[in-house]
């Protein structure tokens, strides 16, 4: 399944402006955190985990999803999210804890709920694996065509509930594609330290389920590869497991000094900047530059909005922390 | 004089665990994060070097199976040393902790021990919300068989890790992120101490008055201790003298301490930031209030966390945290109205 040209343009804008969305938090997270890094401190408090480098895992997936479709993320959730289409206003003013935010500053940057797209994320490795089941699950019994992609990082495939999941949704042929964004990290430990196979795509036949793998952190192959895996699960073919190679460009979470990397990965990881690459491709493509640097610059415009409107916004008051806990 | 070393909570702990590892070849240490990073908290820094990797192990993101197969040591006769980064992650490991570590001694009637320390991060106050945030002492002291400790410096981190380590049962060993003297956390200065070099030990069963006084007893644990003592500060101002408990362990609880000291002041007010219901608080004015001998001035005053998620705006987080402004507020309240009575 190849991508038509509007499709690439679309999946060339939402890697901008998730980019630009993490560059903007990358400033934003620092004031009032220098000379000395205190996390308590500045406008955006809290662990803050980036997704650069790894859109094209966002975008090449969730270009076949509708608004009904759901999607379960991860702590680093921006990318999937932005894809997603959750209401970029809403969620800058959540990740600074606003009033106005998704959940009004309950839950900041680990915990995006965005119901008009069905979208959520949480902190908890591979928890979001059981809720995509229970969406896609509660479509197939609705005799709805709907369906729901768990996106989780390559260290939550050693997580209890990834087996456990993979099995029930096999079993009940759950409208369901689970997608592994393979970073080659959890936090400081290597996939080779951890992971007893060199792919996790291959898990796969344990529940017997499709399992492909997608090198190259290639949007076009990720789209190609999820088009295959989402038109299976709303056909009633049940569910997939994709794994998809991609890189980290930033530390695990914002801080982090990265002593575990081996000298020069990281000059090497920006060599394959995925946006970069991917412009290239398009250019090579007789698209105009001049199209693409309008379609970035709308992006980065957006992101900017959202960021003012975020910081113009009232912060909660305290009383807030009390609603909501129950409905 | 000797000389003083100030060491931070996570310098005492990696320093406790490496003196355990060089006198004895059964301790070891597991977890995410924990050998070539030296642990998120930087608790087992240092370990990876000086013994290696097949004493300081790294594991995949597998909780249930290692802290499982720590277990599983412990029953062999070996003495894990486990960490579980954040004790909000605990619900995907739980069963090992408590249906089987601390399950074990008691099934086999007391012929399988199960001597493991569990490490486990608590604690927020600093943006990162409700999966990262909890405190969740209650949830560990209810179980019958383990032991549940926090320290709040760095003296008692030290002695108590090495307690830990030689004790036959499970210990869950909670350290306070506030406390914990990582750079990018921010360190209440009072828990970085003077620590010596050799090995010491420091029960686990006993509370330690770090503060005497004769008008109202306050008990903390963890950072509250500090929240206490800033408390008792402020209050000696007003001319009330405030005694401050630090619980140290709150499974096995040292009941007697607390139940001597209220005899002394006839008031109390318990300080935690687990959440308030079936908590740490209500054990402790429980224990107070079964006494039928004491003669008490005032009511008993728990503050703890209310009974709501861990927000993650800061105008919400901070407002609803306990700090040593609302410990004054209580304090002065119940001793002025017992002045009427
Ligand atoms: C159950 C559980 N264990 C541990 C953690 C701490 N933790 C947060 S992110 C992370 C690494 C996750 O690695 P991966 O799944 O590869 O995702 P990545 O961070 O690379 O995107 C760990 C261990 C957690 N949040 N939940
Ligand atoms: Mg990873």
């Amino acid at each position: 399944m190849k991508p038509l040209q509007e499709q690439k343009l679309w999946m060339y804008e939402k890697m901008v402006e998730s980019r630009h969305f993490e560059d903007l938090i990358k400033r934003a997270y620092f004031e009032g955190k220098q000379p000395v890094f205190n996390m308590a401190k500045g406008p955006l408090p809290g662990e803050m985990h980036l997704s650069d480098g790894q859109e094209p895992c966002a975008v090449g997936v969730c270009a076949h999803l509708a608004p009904q479709d759901s999607v379960t993320a991860t702590h680093r959730p921006h990318h999937t999210a932005i894809a997603k289409g959750v209401n970029l206003n809403a969620m800058a003013s959540e990740i600074f804890g606003r009033a106005n935010g998704l959940s009004g500053g309950r839950g900041g940057h680990m915990h995006l709920f965005d119901k008009a797209v069905n979208f959520c994320c949480s902190g908890i490795i591979a928890q979001g694996m059981g809720p995509a089941v229970g969406a896609a699950m509660a479509s197939k019994l609705r005799g709805q065509q709907h369906v729901a992609v768990a996106f989780i990082g390559e260290g939550a495939a050693n997580q209890g509930a990834f087996h456990e999941t993979l099995n029930l949704a096999a079993v009940w042929n759950a409208p369901v594609v689970f997608v592994i964004e393979d970073n080659a990290y959890g936090i400081s430990v290597a996939k080779r330290a951890a992971t007893a196979i060199e792919r996790n795509a291959d898990r796969a036949v344990a529940y017997g389920m499709p399992g492909v793998f997608v090198p190259g952190n290639d949007p076009d192959l990720v789209f190609d590869v999820a088009g295959e895996a989402v038109a299976r699960a709303r056909a009633g073919e049940g569910p997939s497991l994709i794994e998809i190679e991609t890189i980290r460009l930033e530390g695990h979470f914002m801080g982090d000094a990265e002593g575990y990397r081996p000298e020069g990965e990281k000059d090497a990881l920006h060599a394959r900047d995925p946006i970069k690459l991917y412009r290239a491709r398009l250019e090579n493509q007789d698209i105009p530059p001049a199209d693409l640097d309008k379609i970035e610059q709308v992006a980065k415009q957006r992101v900017s909005a959202a960021f003012e409107h975020a910081r113009q916004s009232p912060a909660p008051v305290s009383e807030d922390a009390f609603t909501t806990v129950f409905a | 004089m000797e000389k003083k070393r100030k060491l931070t909570i996570a310098k005492a702990m990696s320093e406790a665990i490496a003196l355990e590892m060089r006198t004895s070849p059964e301790v070891l240490v597991m977890g995410e994060d924990i050998a070539k990073l030296g642990g998120v908290f930087g608790n087992t820094q240092g370990l990876l070097d000086e013994f290696g990797p097949d004493r300081v192990r790294d594991t995949p993101i597998s909780e249930t199976a290692f802290i499982g197969t720590a277990v599983g040591m412990a029953a062999a006769g070996m003495k894990p040393v486990v960490e579980l980064m954040f004790v909000d992650f605990f619900g995907v490991c739980m069963d090992a902790i408590y249906n089987l570590a601390a399950k074990q001694s008691y099934f086999s009637g007391g012929n399988v021990t199960c001597p493991m320390v569990l490490m486990t991060s608590v604690g927020g106050g600093y943006g990162d919300a409700g999966q990262h945030s909890q405190a969740l002492f209650a949830t560990f002291g209810h179980l019958p068989g383990l032991k549940v400790v926090i320290p709040s410096n760095a003296y008692d981190a030290k002695g108590m890790m090495a307690a830990a380590i030689s004790d036959p049962n499970p210990v869950v060993f909670m350290f306070h992120k506030a406390l914990q003297g990582m750079g990018w956390l921010g360190t209440v200065p009072r828990s970085i101490t003077h620590v010596p070099e050799e090995r010491y030990t420091i029960a686990l069963d006993h509370a330690h008055i770090v503060r005497e006084g004769r008008d109202i007893t306050l008990v903390g644990l963890g950072h509250t201790v500090h929240l206490a003592l800033d408390a008792a500060a402020e209050l000696e101002g007003e001319g009330i003298e405030a005694e401050v408990i630090d619980l140290r362990s709150i499974a096995p609880l040292d009941r007697e301490t607390i139940i001597r000291s209220v005899a002394k002041t006839g008031a109390l007010i318990s300080v935690d930031d687990d959440y308030h219901s079936y908590g740490v608080g209500a054990e402790i004015l429980a224990n107070v209030a079964e006494q039928d001998d004491l003669h008490l001035k005032a009511p008993l005053k728990r503050i703890s966390y209310p009974d709501i998620p861990v927000p993650f705006a800061p105008e919400m987080e901070h407002a609803v945290l306990p700090n040593a402004g609302k410990i004054v507020t209580a304090a002065r309240k119940l001793l002025k109205e017992s002045a009427h009575v």
